[in-house]
């Protein structure tokens, strides 16, 4: 899959880049051998060989302090450096050193031979992504500051799509959507995944959903690449093995402009699952056991990487899951390696050419936690943290008023189905309010066509309608973070809701007193069926 | 209008003086080649300026390490204040960059916060402007979304300093990168629970301290380092312009 032309693509980049510093410099600095070795005379006649070198050394030092980590007196010498064969700075450097993926991708995008965590460095973005909550903000930043009629860095690079609050009567939030397409049309944005018939999201075929599972989906997520967005939950592209994470929207208007950001090299916290996964266990049961572990802080400004034999027989969409919810643990970025499971994902989604780099064997990690996943438990994250963990079990007396199924965490194809195979395997009707909000069109497509396996050929929405549940509503990030009143399942009264969501803080999914009990796909279903927290081992055994 | 060129060259001279997170000042100073700034009777290590340019930069613009002092009365949060809270998502329809609504978006400050455990609201219902200059809260402060509204928010209602025991990474960028708040850092542990909204309190940051004259107490103050005179242009683009790194609008 190691791309050779990327990899040619990125070392003449390098290449150019150490070169451009000495561009600044007056003629002296350019050509310091040349003046000390040829005749001064026919260079400049009125300088001294002495006061040349004195020039030449005050040149190197200013040089040296100015450029900071590259800067060693007498490294540039030459006028031009000899060519050299392409080759992946961050592979082969003069002195290899050990990096994690993390570092790896950072080092290759801010063209550095090699990076230590705590590093500041310009990374050069791939890509940029925003939707109808901060997109506004972000293009109001970048005409400010760029001009109004700034053009954006790369127009292929900007990724823009509506996926907050779409189906709703709020003016302002309509507007926001204008201003975005307005935008599009002014920039030539050539990924912008509009919507314009509100009454029917089966009429806008360019309209995807959830930024983060439409991101993935049309193949805007690649193994080794910077991707950016002004959404916490962009570090779910991790998942690819791409350096992902969420910026505001001063930082993402500055990158609109030039394709660069500062960004500081986090150290890494490995995570490593092993063993087989019980049948009654879903990526949502992990990431919430890790969570609880560690806490919403312990991986502030740290990057958190999975590994193991259990990571290694995820599919993307749980891989997903796992690096969705780093955010809520305060992570930076979350990392699944790129392998076979993520080649074929990706076959016929992207023509972009990318390179996968992976953890070398000798690479620091500041910790290493170890979980033996055969042997945890459907868990849930109480009101109101999402490092509130607890077995399912444990909160079998905790009566509910609805569940809700949805969101770039939980409202994916694979999570869909978890929850149609649970409901056909019990046979049984819901007994609270169940809500259903496909993240994408393609999954809502998915949910209504694909056959669950063991069902004897029916689609989740069959057995969903069967089951009692409210019929699959529009794709958005619906009532996942509240969002306008009119917004579909949104929590208005103080309810108790089981949620595939992401968060679970006070006035989340709307109502300050409403509680969220964060759930796997299963475990949510499981609740739906009793009316209480379930843990899924009744239904599936 | 700052052109492609002048873009590039920012990215050529800022790292070191833009150096974002708590920890950054420390991790460029080892790399300095710059001769330290001669320290004033400072109580803090404040920063100094990391490159040549940036110093000369620095000297053009009088910039100077963190002196500002604010004053008033302060709203006591506890650990773990997620954006949700700070700005619940249904006001996120407002555009930070449109005056009128980054007003209303100071308006809304804090509503999603509790009633029960926070009786006394951040902004009086009909005003648009927070009495409390000083936010004080726990650990993991402004963590959760993205979201800028977040901190503008704060910073519309008027509030001018966090003082929390940690931050989320973003909510602590975001405050840097729009020079709305000064996010800083309480050294000790548990300071902000000695603490009650509607204590009139003092923050030096020269000094790097935060005077309680209601309880008669004082607390430290991690240095806000590098992160400051960005905060205090008005943003990492104002400080750029300031700083002569981009070129100025009307250039």
């Amino acid at each position: 899959m190691a791309s050779i032309s990327a990899a040619a693509k990125a070392s003449s980049a390098a290449f150019v880049h150490r070169v451009l510093p000495s561009r600044r410099l007056s003629v002296a600095s350019l050509f310091p051998q040349k003046l000390l070795y040829s005749d001064p005379l026919l260079a400049f006649p009125p300088l001294s060989q002495n006061e040349l070198a004195a020039a030449a050394a005050t040149q190197r030092q200013r040089r040296a302090s100015a450029s900071g980590r590259r800067a060693r007196p007498g490294r540039i010498r030459a006028v031009a450096t000899p060519s050299r064969a392409p080759r992946a700075p961050a592979s082969t450097g003069s002195v290899k050193s050990a990096m994690t993926t993390t570092e790896k991708i950072l080092a290759r995008a801010s063209e550095h031979a090699s990076l230590e965590p705590g590093e500041n460095v310009w990374v050069n973005v791939d890509v940029l992504m925003t939707h109808d909550v901060c997109g506004p903000g972000t293009i109001g930043i970048f005409k400010q500051e760029f001009g109004e009629d700034a053009k954006v860095w790369d127009r292929e690079k900007v990724v823009i799509i509506p996926d907050h609050y779409i189906f709703t009567s709020d003016e302002r939030a309509n507007r926001n959507v204008d201003i975005l397409r307005d935008f599009c049309t002014e920039q030539s944005i050539k990924y912008f995944y509009d919507i314009k018939d509100l009454s029917n999201f089966k009429a806008n075929p360019d309209y995807k959903g959830v930024c983060h599972v439409a991101l993935a989906q049309e193949g805007h997520c690649r193994p080794g690449e910077v991707l950016l967005g002004t959404d916490s939950h962009t570090c779910n592209a991790g998942a690819f093995g791409q350096f992902a994470t969420g910026i505001g929207n001063t930082d993402a208007g500055f990158v609109m402009g030039t394709g660069k950001a500062l960004l500081k090299v986090p150290p890494t916290i490995r995570f490593v699952l092993d063993g087989e996964m019980p049948p009654y266990l879903l990526a949502k049961d992990l990431i919430l056991q890790i969570i609880g572990e560690i806490s919403v802080s312990g991986a502030t400004y740290k990057s958190m990487e999975f590994v193991g034999s259990t990571v290694e027989s995820l599919n993307m969409e749980e891989r997903m899951t796992l690096c969705n919810m780093v955010i809520e643990a305060g992570g930076k970025n979350g990392v699944v390696p790129a392998d076979e499971t993520t080649f074929k994902y990706l076959e016929g989604k992207t023509s972009v050419e990318y390179e996968p780099v992976y953890s070398d064997a000798q690479a620091r990690f500041v910790s290493d936690y170890r979980f033996d996943v055969s042997k945890l438990e459907p868990v849930v994250a109480k009101p109101h943290s999402p490092d509130n963990r607890a077995l399912a079990r444990e909160c079998k007396d905790v009566k509910i008023d609805r569940v809700y199924i949805g969101s770039c965490t939980g409202g994916k194809t694979e999570d869909f189905f978890a929850a149609a195979k649970l409901f056909f395997a019990s046979g049984k009707k819901v007994k609270v309010p169940t809500f259903l909000v496909p993240a994408t069109q393609k999954v809502w497509m998915d949910v209504y066509s694909i056959p669950v396996p063991g069902t004897g050929g029916k689609t989740c929405s069959q057995i969903f309608e069967e089951a009692g549940c409210d019929t699959p509503a529009s794709p958005s990030c619906g009532a996942c973070l509240g969002g306008p009143r009119d917004t579909y399942a949104r929590m208005n009264e103080p309810m108790v809701c089981v949620s595939t969501t992401n968060r679970n803080f006070p006035g989340r999914m709307g109502h300050k007193e409403g509680q969220i009990y964060l759930a796997s796909p299963y475990t949510a279903a499981a609740s739906a069926l009793t009316g209480y927290v379930t843990d899924p081992r009744d239904f599936l055994q | 209008m700052a052109t492609a060129a002048t873009a590039l060259s920012l990215t050529e001279v800022a790292p070191a003086v833009l150096a974002l997170g708590p920890a950054a000042s420390r991790a460029f100073l080892h790399r300095s080649l710059v001769a330290p700034h001669r320290r004033p009777a400072l109580k803090c290590h404040h920063s100094r300026p990391l490159t040549a340019v940036a110093a000369a930069a620095a000297a053009a613009a009088g910039d100077s390490p963190s002196t500002a002092v604010f004053h008033g009365e302060c709203f006591v949060v506890g650990d773990n204040i997620d954006t949700d809270q700070i700005i619940p998502a249904e006001h996120l329809t407002l555009v930070p960059s449109k005056p009128d609504e980054y007003r209303k978006l100071g308006s809304f400050a804090f509503v999603g916060l509790p009633s029960a455990a926070y009786p006394t609201p951040f902004v009086a219902p009909g005003e648009e402007k927070s009495r409390y200059a000083v936010i004080i809260g726990g650990a993991n402060f402004g963590c959760g979304s993205s979201r800028e509204h977040a901190p503008v928010a704060l910073g519309a209602a008027g509030a001018r300093a966090v003082l929390a025991e940690s931050y989320a990474r973003i909510f602590f960028r975001n405050s840097v990168a729009t020079g709305e708040v000064y996010p800083i850092e309480l050294a000790d542990t548990g300071a902000w629970k000695e603490c009650k909204t509607g204590d009139v309190v003092t923050v030096d940051l020269a000094n790097c301290i935060m005077i309680n004259h209601t309880s008669g107490k004082q607390h430290k103050l991690k240095p806000i380092g590098d992160a400051g005179p960005v905060i205090e242009a008005g943003g990492i683009f104002a400080y750029a312009r300031k700083t002569g790194m981009i070129a100025s609008k009307s250039a």
